[in-house]
């Protein structure tokens, strides 16, 4: 394998592991049956809209009655998803703690990835550069310092001596 | 040349981010523009007149520009908000001189479920319109963040009062007298 095809494939294994998660996920989630919803899974999910706090921290009276409303909503049997979306149609999309993947929102889900990626990149570039100038010049010692002559030689003795005594 | 590759990426990259933070800075703030122009007594027009939003309680929507003709007292209120139960019977009492004089109290709720929002409506014997603004964007308009807040809009659809905080009846009857006795 030559050297720009390892960095080819480790670059990919590298955005592979980033998009993995997300790109797993689904197929997890439809698997799995529906869980019961709960208030404290619910809290850490969405935002107390006046205090831009999570509401599982949150204490203002908005935060209690949005509490109160989840509540109320859970014991009508409704689903985690089912209580976001009513949520949403309640309070608007700033109640989601994550923002949803649209218009200037998407930045939060695009950015990290691609500076990774970019971070990444730019390592793999410079890397390999840096360890050839440093192996050659390894190879090619640079001379040490050039002796002094006998009269610069006797006056730094002199001058050590004057300072030292 | 290929040296400069990278530093380049790099600070072109950098400034990217920067201007990506400063315009979500931009969007995120909000404005103040309100209150200076009306403290100087140039009266802007409400923004955002011809959004509709939906009514409280009642099927159907309406808008500022609906109103164009009367006065209206706009009034951003929140069931949860202890100084909107406070300002709840003074701008219910308000509300039944300003009928007889084509003008009327309009609420909206912000930041409030609409099941809560009915029953503030009904405990407090609120007989005015109220419309729902589930995303903020129009009161955001108004350049408000939180309630109460209620703004005196004249029959031009100029904002001509406003009060940031909860409001006191004697301020609400003056503007309001005040703004009845000029000409349409």
């Amino acid at each position: 394998m030559t050297r720009v095809a390892r960095h080819v494939a480790a670059l990919a294994l590298l955005i592979a592991l980033t998009a993995g998660p997300q790109a797993l996920a689904p197929a997890t989630a439809s698997a799995a049956p529906t869980p019961r919803a709960s208030l404290t899974d619910i809290e850490n999910d969405v935002m107390c809209t006046s205090c831009r706090e999570p509401l599982e921290v949150a204490q203002s009276p908005q935060a209690n009655s949005e509490r109160a409303y989840i509540r109320g909503l859970i014991a009508q049997g409704q689903t985690k998803q089912q209580i976001l979306n009513n949520l949403v149609s309640q309070y608007g999309p700033a109640v989601l703690g994550k923002p949803p993947a649209n218009g200037f929102n998407l930045t939060v889900y695009i950015l990290p990835p691609a500076i990774l990626i970019l971070g990444a990149a730019i390592l793999f570039v410079t890397l390999p550069r840096w360890r050839r100038r440093s192996k050659a010049s390894a190879a090619h010692p640079t001379p040490g310092p050039t002796p002094l002559d006998p009269q610069e030689a006797r006056r730094l003795d002199e001058d050590l001596a004057r300072f030292g005594g | 040349m290929r040296r400069f590759a990278i530093p380049a990426v790099a600070l072109v990259v950098a400034v990217a981010l920067l201007a990506l933070l400063a315009f979500g800075v931009a969007h995120q703030g909000t404005s103040l523009s309100i209150d200076a122009s009306v403290a100087r007594g140039q009266f802007p027009m409400a923004p955002d007149a011809h959004t509709k939003l939906p009514l409280l309680g009642a099927p159907g929507t309406t808008s500022l520009a609906n109103m164009r003709g009367k006065i209206v007292v706009l009034n951003v209120f929140a069931s949860w908000c202890q100084p909107c139960v406070a300002e709840a019977p003074i701008l219910e009492q308000e509300q039944r001189q300003l009928v007889k004089n084509n003008a009327t109290v309009l609420g909206v709720t912000y930041l409030d479920n609409s099941s809560d929002s009915e029953q503030f409506v009904q405990q407090h014997g609120v007989t005015y319109p109220v419309i729902r603004d589930v995303s903020g964007n129009f009161v955001k308009s108004f350049g408000t963040d939180g309630v109460p807040e209620t703004f005196v809009i004249n029959r031009r659809g100029r904002i001509v009062a406003l009060r940031r905080y909860q409001l006191a009846g004697n301020w609400l009857q003056q503007t309001v007298s005040r703004i009845l006795t000029q000409p349409a």
